[in-house]
């Protein structure tokens, strides 16, 4: 029980940064590594703000906009400068190491016994007692599930659908008289500020921020989107953000699994890349299977 | 309405390759013209529509709309007023959309993109009029995605999305030309038959001499970035296949091709 409350809990905290991944893999097309740095980049934010007793409902908000900003700085790199899309996340996350230790002030900046999301004096005197066990989980739920139906209704909106072009076939964003690099723009600012709440979450559960805990933030990403869609084929649009947040916790329940066997945690980064690459190969072979009865 | 003067354009300037495409070049499209605008490859006539379209720069010369100039203009800017159709069906929808976001998108072109709902319902049967005319079951697929269309419906769909904003002109590249026979001829009486209903100024580059005959009210024939024949009215209804393609086999031997 113990161990599907976690895997519940850290995939949907975790599904919240693959809804920005999603936009920028599947709907932009964009190899977005900033994400690496803008998810340690929340919790650093967070971490800080929470050490210094701040209201932990703001914690969001403030970490949406950081993130978002920083998503649009890649875009500018990207756009403005004509950087190449890798290499456009690239320096951003690297910059964002040394921003996010600035931030925190140093590596390693813990936060117990403080007011969070999870433990505060609200939360105690609205759940009660028998329900305890289950309250990190149910505000992580909320959370992501109100992520999910904001980006939802956004697709829909003429913008969202714009976003959408962009990504389909960006010759039609010109001829609509639209500049896609602005659209670039906006999607990667949603991205980077989903990713950033992610992180977050993500530290005010885990109680505390580290410099180092963004890295494989992409790949984990990319494995849910991938397992999402593809597990969900047949979704249509409005769906996808559903089974991309299943995706992400079926992913976690892989990695916990192999925790299980008896792999140490020292070894969590090379189990999250190898899963990585076995659903990588996997999806491979369900294409070619397809071509072939095709 | 369209006036281009003075074009200089090289290309790979600086370089053993360098090559100049238009100099001096002038050229005018008066308001309801439709023009068909033929010529061997590398004449310069895609690069024509290119400029005017902004997605390549000139190196100097103005291009006029209505007297204003928008040489500096970018491309997304000066596309608010002008509808393209491309040669390839692909680029004028968005496959992984329906048909009626499609449409829905298109129809907002000119306005701003944003936080108001994309797709109005209310707005379907205005699509299936729209659709009908077209004769190809498309009123019936509203909420099918477009990339499971083929070439012709969807190229079908890429000129009624083009043509359902206002705008100064409308650009045809090629835009038969990735389709098999007969369903071009249906996209080309298509496009003649919007052109005139909504009494558009047009200009067509086409590789079908016998379209440019049919079709349209002037002429115009390129060879290495200059206008070789330019017919109009009555001249232009006296000329044939036949002698456009003389002319056409005389320039090619010159090129030696």
């Amino acid at each position: 029980m113990a161990l599907l409350l976690s895997v519940l809990e850290q995939g949907m905290v975790y599904a919240i940064m693959a809804l920005g991944v999603y936009i920028t893999y599947k709907i932009l097309d964009f190899p977005d590594l900033t994400v690496d740095g803008s998810f340690p980049m929340g919790a650093a934010i967070t971490a800080l703000l929470i050490s210094k007793d701040f209201n932990p409902l703001l914690t969001l908000p403030i970490s949406f906009a950081a993130g978002a900003l920083v998503g649009a700085l890649t875009g500018l790199i990207h756009v403005k400068l004509k950087v190449r899309d890798l290499l456009s996340g690239i320096i951003m996350m690297t910059a964002l190491y040394t921003v996010n230790l600035r931030i925190a002030g140093r590596a390693n900046l813990p936060i117990y016994n403080k007011a969070t999301i999870f433990d505060n004096s609200f939360l105690d005197a609205l759940v009660p007692e028998s329900l305890n066990p289950y309250k990190t989980v149910l505000v992580i739920l909320i959370i992501t599930l109100v992520s999910k139906y904001i980006l939802d209704w956004y697709l829909r909106t003429k913008s969202g659908m714009m976003l959408r072009a962009v990504g389909d076939n960006d010759v039609i964003v010109t001829s609509l008289g639209v500049d896609r690099g602005m659209m670039k723009l906006v999607g990667l600012s949603i991205a980077n500020g989903l990713v950033s709440l992610s992180g977050c979450v993500f530290a005010q559960q885990q109680r505390f921020f580290d410099v180092s805990m963004g890295t494989g933030t992409m790949v984990i990403g990319l494995a849910s989107v991938i397992i999402g869609t593809s597990l969900f084929k047949k979704a249509t649009i409005f769906r996808v953000t559903t089974s991309v947040i299943i995706g992400s916790v079926i992913y976690k329940a892989c990695v916990a699994l192999a925790l299980r066997l008896g792999f140490p945690s020292q070894d969590l980064k090379a189990i999250t890349a190898v899963l990585f690459l076995i659903i990588l190969v996997l999806g491979n072979l369900q294409k070619r299977k397809v071509k072939i009865h095709a | 309405m369209l006036e281009l003067s003075k074009i200089y354009k090289f290309y790979n300037p600086g370089t053993v390759n360098e090559m100049c495409l238009f100099r001096d070049f002038n050229f005018r499209v008066e308001e309801g013209e439709f023009v068909a605008i033929v010529g061997s490859n590398g004449s310069g006539k895609t690069s024509l529509l290119n400029i005017i379209c902004g997605s390549i720069p000139v190196d100097s010369g103005s291009i006029k709309v209505k007297g204003r100039d928008i040489t500096r203009m970018k491309e997304f800017k000066r596309m608010e007023n002008i509808g393209r159709v491309f040669q390839n069906p692909a680029m004028g929808t968005c496959p992984s959309m329906t048909i009626m976001e499609n449409m829905a998108l298109a129809e907002n072109k000119g306005r701003s993109y944003g936080l108001g709902r994309g797709v109005l319902k209310r707005r379907e049967e205005a699509y299936k009029d729209m659709l009908r005319p077209l004769n190809l079951g498309l009123e019936d697929k509203l909420h099918v995605k477009v990339g499971s269309l083929s070439g012709g419906q969807r190229q079908a769909l890429a000129l009624l999305m083009s043509t359902m904003t206002p705008m100064d002109f409308l650009i045809l590249d090629e835009h038969t030309a990735a389709l098999d026979p007969k369903t071009a001829e249906i996209n080309m009486k298509l496009t003649d038959q919007v052109v005139r209903e909504k009494g558009l100024t047009a200009i067509m580059v086409t590789h079908n001499l016998r379209y440019a005959v049919e079709y349209g009210t002037r002429l115009v024939m390129m060879h290495q970035g200059k206008v070789i024949l330019d017919k109009s009215g009555e001249e232009k209804k006296n000329t044939s296949v036949d002698d456009i393609l003389s002319l056409f086999n005389e320039i090619s031997i010159e090129c030696g091709n």
